[in-house]
């Protein structure tokens, strides 16, 4: 988000908070959130994409709570005026395309026509109905559910089949192949889309769904504040917020919100963005020669990652605050805890627990539950390099995220190992607060560095460059 | 618990930033005299100059002092044996598509010359646009450094009347062009429309935001300067100066014979009462002579044959009266040896050039 998308909902949710608080609070959420789906779109080199896929997300997210929602909640009346209420606003959006394009204002570029859009209304309406009257709702719904929203990002994050995907939209919409990319698509905020639909698919199996109707489902799957770069909430915490009356500004709402707001901002706008001037790229990666001015930018980058992050997390924990929704926070001093399990319990703390909920505890009671279960360190193994791998995937299905991956995926492995190794001689050791300090301390400094050289293959685009650059590093040229 | 009005805030918050502006408007800090480099990274070899910013590490601003304070002339301490050589000029000294050690500069400083029995050493304070008025102004700043000899290259296009001011670095420093109206006798008209015209607001933190980041930026661009040694891009391919021009033999609206008040010949005058009694050698730098089509009419991209030989013979009479030491090099550099116009030179072409000057340099002191 820019500076000014930023300012834009910020006002306009202070300006609610001031002026309405709890009325109509639910209604301003979920209208504000359709369409900042829209509004923050980036253009796409493919035509009407950038309208559809906002759409698409819209869809996506309808149809799981479909498949979701228990046969009461899914039959109330409201469910059909909200839905009304929503396609109102997609269709007041694609309006605007009859409007002088200084006044398109909402969308990238131009909306597309808009028989297109209501056509894909029809069929999202005709599915809903056939998946109404099939039968009754089975597991098999969620499964395939889980299965097409898995795939899709696979679609999304898979160079090739992005490249696959391009040329097949390019083609639909009668445009030459000859400049496509795999980065033709960007479906902006899908990575997070994607993760809270996935939980609550998988919560739904689980028998943990709380029961919401599809306007509290819709608000917060693309809830704005959160939706191109988290936190990634759960479904049964963001409703408890979103019940919740809201009592309007005062000591306890505004201060904070206002301060974590101004914070996110000085951390994205002023220090990340003058980081980023120097921070690790793939062109400064083969200029810089001498080893002090590689860990510098080196050290660059890991802060304005930080930094920009955290920033945003903050300026989406703020926003929400003024509407009184209570995100989770996302960040805890990640850099300055002492080993790399505690890193990753602080640092970019929701994905690391969505992954530890839907993967890494799952699959570690699978394998716990094998008749001969597999020695306990080959299995901290595998589990933690499984979780790592698949977090660096969420990224994107590169070598050097995989790479990233499996760098603190074996990092934690080996964290995990050696504090069972020394635990006992490190508390034996430790015995005086200077000689913890000490531990402590270099603990942070050796897991610090750990993470910097790790974020090498995050920052850089190919491992050669990345190895190149640690070699550098270490003085080899 | 209280219930606090955010409007309240909100107007309090306002007011304060609106001091602020007020405060930073009337005491106008002058911040770019402070910087790192120097500092804590070595200073520029030339001064900062960048329109891509992200891949140059190097930017356009317009504040003389930060500029200056940017170079490593500011943070170099004149030695007993130094013998300071500063070179003021376009592109052509500044150096585009040359590393700061192929600039003229840089080859003056690896031929190691000796003058006065002192170490020869050359600064760059170029600047890649083309008029005297702002070769005047850099002048100003660089006698500060107290150099032992001043080399002035010029070309044709630095004279036109109308590109005395238009010039950024110059439309964006009137205060300093005025200056040098009352101090050296400068011709600027009293209702210049070229230069930008400074509000109160333009003076706020608000209205100067463009001037605070850049001065960020460039002290922020100083560490990929220290840690890679750019400071423009080089690009593997670029398109060669045109040999084939126009039959067109039109330049700036004149019409031949060239006569002395058509050119900014004031602003050159100028430039010898800022230096003094330091000696300045004024060079006619080197250009690309095409032999392509139409080159009966013009010499190149810039010049019609006759504007240009106008020029020099003004130049030499000129010189010759005031007894200025001038080194018409116009023709010294073959045609290839010119890079993406028709005064940027290569490597080679540079060599050349310092080489011719080297004398020059040494004779100084006899």
């Amino acid at each position: 988000m820019a500076l000014e998308n930023i300012l834009i909902l910020a006002a306009a949710s202070l300006l609610w908070a001031m002026t309405f608080r709890n009325h109509g609070r639910t209604w301003f959420m979920l209208i504000a959130s359709v369409i900042v789906i829209f509004w923050l779109q980036p253009a796409l080199p493919i035509r009407g994409a950038d309208f559809f896929t906002p759409l698409a997300t819209l869809a996506l997210v309808v149809l799981t709570w479909f498949i979701t929602a228990d046969d009461e909640t899914r039959k109330q009346r409201k469910n059909i005026i909200i839905l009304a209420v929503v396609a109102g606003v997609v269709l007041l959006l694609n309006l605007t395309r009859f409007l002088p394009a200084d006044f398109q204002l909402l969308t990238a570029s131009r909306p597309p026509q808009l028989e297109t859009t209501l056509f894909i209304f029809l069929i999202t309406g005709l599915t809903l109905i056939v998946l109404s009257r099939l039968t009754r709702f089975s597991a098999s719904f969620l499964t395939v559910g889980l299965i097409l929203t898995i795939g899709l990002f696979l679609l999304i994050k898979i160079p090739d089949l992005s490249l696959w995907l391009a040329s097949f939209l390019r083609t639909l919409s009668g445009q030459s192949l000859t400049n496509v990319s795999a980065n033709d698509f960007r479906w902006l905020g899908f990575s997070y889309v994607a993760f809270r639909l996935i939980h609550t698919i998988r919560d739904k199996q689980s028998g943990r769904f709380p029961s919401v109707d599809v306007g509290e489902f819709i608000t917060y799957v693309i809830f704005f504040p959160a939706f191109t770069a988290g936190p990634i909430d759960r479904l049964e915490r963001f409703i408890k917020d979103l019940r919740a009356p809201f009592t309007g500004l005062n000591l306890e709402t505004f201060y904070p919100a206002g301060q974590r707001l101004l914070l996110g901002l000085f951390k994205k706008f002023v220090i990340a963005d003058a980081l980023a001037l120097i921070a690790l790229n793939d062109t400064n990666a083969t200029q810089v020669t001498s080893t002090f001015w590689m860990w510098v930018i080196v050290y660059a980058y890991a802060c304005q990652i930080y930094f920009d992050f955290s920033g945003y997390t903050d300026i989406a924990l703020g926003i929400a605050q003024l509407l009184g929704i209570k995100l989770p926070e996302n960040f805890a001093s990640p850099y300055l805890k002492p080993n790399l399990t505690q890193f990753w319990n602080n640092w970019h703390m929701t994905l690391t627990q969505w992954f530890r909920a839907y993967f890494f505890n799952p699959i570690t009671r699978w394998l716990r539950s094998w008749q001969k279960p597999m020695s306990i360190p080959m299995m901290i193994l595998l589990t933690q390099v499984a979780t790592m791998l698949l977090i660096g995937f969420w990224h994107g299905v590169t070598w050097n995220f995989t790479l990233w991956g499996l760098w603190h995926g074996l990092g934690l492995f080996i964290h995990n190992r050696w504090n069972d190794a020394t635990k006992a001689k490190s508390a034996a050791w430790a015995t005086t607060p200077t000689r913890q300090a000490a531990l402590n301390i270099s603990g942070i400094l050796l897991t610090f560095h750990f993470v910097a050289i790790g974020w090498i293959f995050f920052a850089l685009s190919s491992p050669v460059t990345s190895w190149q650059v640690i070699l550098k590093l270490f003085g080899v040229n | 618990m209280n219930e606090i009005k955010p409007l309240n805030v909100l107007i309090k918050g306002l007011l304060l930033f609106i001091l602020f502006n007020l405060v930073i408007a009337a005491w106008q800090p002058g911040i770019g005299q402070f910087s790192l480099y120097n500092v804590l990274y070595p200073g520029r070899e030339r001064l900062p100059f960048g329109e891509n910013p992200t891949q140059s590490y190097n930017l356009s601003l317009f504040d003389l002092d930060a500029m200056f304070a940017s170079h490593v002339i500011a943070g170099t301490p004149k030695a007993d044996d130094e013998f300071r050589v500063i070179i003021v000029g376009d592109s052509s000294v500044w150096g585009t598509l040359l590393k700061p050690e192929e600039t003229l500069a840089g080859q003056l400083n690896a031929d190691n010359l000796n003058a006065c029995g002192k170490n020869v050493r050359a600064y760059n304070l170029g600047y890649p646009t083309i008029s005297l008025t702002k070769d005047v102004m850099l002048l100003s700043y660089a006698m500060e450094y107290d150099p032992d000899l001043v080399i002035w290259m010029t070309t044709l296009d630095a004279f036109p009347l109308e590109k005395q001011t238009s010039t950024p670095l110059v439309a964006n420093n009137e205060e300093k062009a005025r200056e040098l109206a009352t101090n050296y006798r400068l011709r600027v008209e009293a209702n210049d429309s070229n230069f930008k015209v400074i509000s109160f607001w333009d003076k706020t933190f608000i209205g100067n935001r463009r001037a605070w980041a850049d001065f960020f930026r460039l002290q922020i661009y100083g560490v990929m300067w220290s840690a890679t040694g750019i400071d423009q891009v080089y690009p593997s391919d670029y398109e060669k100066a045109q040999t084939d021009l126009e039959a067109d033999d039109s330049y700036h609206d004149l019409t031949a014979p060239l006569t002395e008040d058509e050119i900014a010949l004031n602003a050159l005058e100028t430039g010898y009462r800022v230096v003094g009694e330091t000696p300045m050698l004024l060079v006619n730098e080197p250009m690309l002579i095409s032999s392509g089509a139409n080159s009966d009419i013009r010499y190149n991209f810039f010049y019609p044959r006759w504007a240009y030989d106008d020029y020099r013979e003004i130049m030499a009479t000129l010189s010759q009266q005031n007894g200025w030491t001038y080194a018409d090099l116009w023709d010294i550099v073959p045609a290839n040896e010119f890079t993406n116009s028709a005064i940027h030179l290569t490597p080679a072409g540079e060599n050349m050039l310092a080489e011719n000057l080297a004398p020059y340099i040494l004779e100084t002191c006899k």
